[in-house]
């Protein structure tokens, strides 16, 4: 048995000569809970739906514990998937629903009513076998979805934006439970979701994928702390992501401003994109500070204040606890570690493909 | 109150035209010709048992075939792209547009001893074959007519289920034998038995079909009550009766048939 239970080789597929995924290459350990993450139409469910079975790459392969399964239909692969609008069985009860699986597998009936009470009772469902499933909410469906795959013990549990139509406070809780059923089961869940607090939260890996490519994988604090480029950096949470130049290791200009910096390797005057995350600003009196600014707006988001600081032909996003005056001048003041150093990207067009995919 | 106020020319008419009617109809069965009470007329039915049961069986063979060839194509037809579906449907309802008694004349022609099968079987040396006149004939004029009332109600459940809850089924184990058992077939008995009530009603009361592909030999009940009210019998009184027990039984056997096919969300289609 291999260490990766999941391969995808070169797996490409187009669709009236589009190329929806390109390339695509992927490890996926066993028991790991990895997240495809990125905007609408970045292949992220296309993706999903190749290793499910309902759809063959143009071509590429799909390597399942060690074997090849391109061909093979969904209903041969030990994967199970959450559908992501629940996709349950409208004629069938919560218990029926659940033990789909299993009757299909010509399990006895007593094993069948064991291992479904134990379902019931791991998505908190105790005593709601014989619900329509019409008359359940949002949540509940869900957790009947959720159930309804895991009863097979699928070695793989495909996850399709399971949590995009509940609302937040659900989500948030969903979240946790499903982390726990993860953990407590050792199953492998490949979830899908555009909300990179989601992929945050929850994951060992993150995928995150843009225009049908793979633009990093990482673990949530390294995707966060060192995206690779632009796009991940806009991705993940805000940032200010400015245009610089590498000087030599550890020295950066920015803003015609000369910066020391922890990051090397970049080579000698390299032009490079810059990000500084919001929350590590400080803003100081003017005079500590090489970069000044005008403070343009102040509001107020619960946990903290959110400014935009306009200079240097840029607009600077903060956030901090103590709100600065509208109209102040400020310094700009942040430490070396701040500071991440990315590629620069190789198309001009990546900052409006940024911007459109914020709308 | 004031949501009654739209309903009322549909109250209006459902007195005049379905109400009133129904009401004629139980009057005359238990009246005879000079207004009085009596109870002749509605036994007197019994008489014509034989021809209630021909009838009613006529009109479940042709419920049968046309579900046997409505549903397959119903199941073919959603999973063809949208245009060609569309255009399947047309040609469906296309002999819908034909007058109903030209097409039954039509296959009077293609039956009949020196019609146009029996001319063409002659060339390789067969038949001829008496087709017309025959409760076969008879069958398939009802199938021809009645099965569009077959397909629309089944199609537009069929075409209405998830495409995710097949992939579902899929995913939990389904190969496509075992997805149409288990999820398209339960989901798509509403259609059915819309389909079943649409052809069973129209096939057992009709006169034509019978009279012009099966012959004086093969009456069935709808003749029976045409003759009562156009023929030379002329009998109105009989007629109702006859009219009356007919509408009984159907109501009867829509019943048994609803308590299977009741559905919760009442999705029943027409």
């Amino acid at each position: 048995m291999s260490e990766n239970i999941i391969t995808l080789k070169d797996i490409v597929v187009e669709f009236d000569g589009e190329r929806i995924l390109d390339k695509i290459n992927l490890e996926i350990k066993d028991k790991e809970f990895v997240t495809f993450l990125g905007p609408s139409g970045c292949g992220k469910t296309t993706t999903l739906r190749i290793i499910g079975g309902f759809l063959e790459p143009d071509s590429g392969d799909v390597m399942f514990d060690g074997q090849r399964i391109n061909g093979v239909p969904p209903y041969k692969r030990n994967i199970n998937t959450v559908f992501q609008r629940y996709a349950l069985f409208p004629h069938l009860n919560v218990y029926d629903n659940i033990a789909f699986g299993l009757r299909i597998k010509k399990m006895p009936e007593k094993a069948i009513s064991k291992r479904v009470a134990e379902m019931l009772k791991l998505v908190n469902l105790v005593g709601y076998e014989k619900r329509s499933i019409t008359r359940l909410s949002g949540g509940q469906q869900q957790r009947v979805a959720i159930a309804r795959a895991l009863v097979n013990h699928p070695k793989v549990l495909l996850l399709d934006e399971p949590l995009g139509a509940l609302d937040l406070k659900l989500r948030k809780e969903m979240q946790i439970e499903l982390k726990r059923i993860q953990e407590q089961l050792e199953i492998t869940f490949i979830y899908v979701t555009h909300d990179q607090e989601e992929a945050l939260t929850m994951s060992d890996t993150v995928v995150v994928m843009n225009g049908g490519k793979i633009q990093q994988i990482g673990s949530p604090v390294d995707i966060y702390n060192e995206p690779t480029n632009a796009f991940v950096a806009d991705f993940i949470g805000e940032s200010n992501i400015l245009r610089g130049l590498m000087i030599r290791d550890r020295l950066v200009e920015i803003a015609g401003n000369e910066f020391e910096c922890v990051d090397s390797g970049f080579g000698e005057n390299t032009p490079v994109d810059i990000v500084i995350r919001p929350e590590d600003i400080t803003l100081v009196p003017p005079s500590e500070s090489k970069l000044n600014g005008i403070v343009e707006s102040v509001i107020f988001k619960g946990v903290h204040y959110e400014m935009l600081i306009e200079g240097y032909d840029f607009q600077w996003i903060v956030h901090s606890t103590k709100a600065a005056e509208k109209g102040a001048s400020v310094g700009i003041s942040f430490t070396p570690d701040d500071i991440h150093i990315m590629h620069r990207m190789k198309d001009d067009d990546v900052k409006e493909e940024i911007a459109e995919n914020e709308e | 109150m004031k949501n009654k106020l739209p309903a009322a020319p549909y109250l209006v008419w459902m007195i005049v035209f379905i109400l009133v009617p129904l009401i004629m109809v139980a009057y005359f069965a238990f009246t005879d010709k000079d207004a009085h009470f009596t109870l002749d007329y509605v036994s007197n039915v019994a008489q014509y048992t034989p021809i209630f049961v021909r009838s009613i069986w006529l009109a479940l063979i042709s419920t049968v075939i046309c579900l046997f060839i409505a549903y397959p194509l119903a199941y073919i037809l959603i999973g063809m792209n949208t245009n060609i579906q569309s255009t399947m449907l047309m040609i469906v309802m296309l002999p819908m547009w034909m007058n109903f008694l030209l097409r039954t004349y039509a296959w009077m022609a293609l039956l009949g001893n020196n019609g146009l099968i029996n001319a063409l079987l002659g060339l390789v040396g067969l038949g001829p074959f008496k087709m017309l006149n025959t409760e076969g004939a008879v069958v398939l004029g009802m199938v021809y007519n009645y099965l569009p009332f077959m397909i629309l109600p089944i199609y537009s459940v069929m075409v209405k289920i998830d495409k995710s809850v097949l992939e579902a089924a899929a995913d939990l184990g389904c190969n496509p034998a075992k997805t149409m058992l288990k999820v398209v077939f339960p989901l798509s008995l509403p259609g059915v038995f819309s389909g079943i009530t649409m052809v069973f009603v129209p096939a057992i009361s009709t006169f034509i079909i019978s009279r012009m592909l099966g012959g004086g030999g093969n009456l069935l009940i709808g003749d029976l009550i045409e003759m009562q009210f156009l023929g030379n019998s002329y009998n109105i009184n009989l007629g109702a009766a006859i009219s009356l027990v007919l509408m009984v039984i159907v109501l009867l056997i829509m019943t048994i048939l609803n308590q299977f096919g009741a559905d919760d969300d009442g999705v029943m289609v027409i």
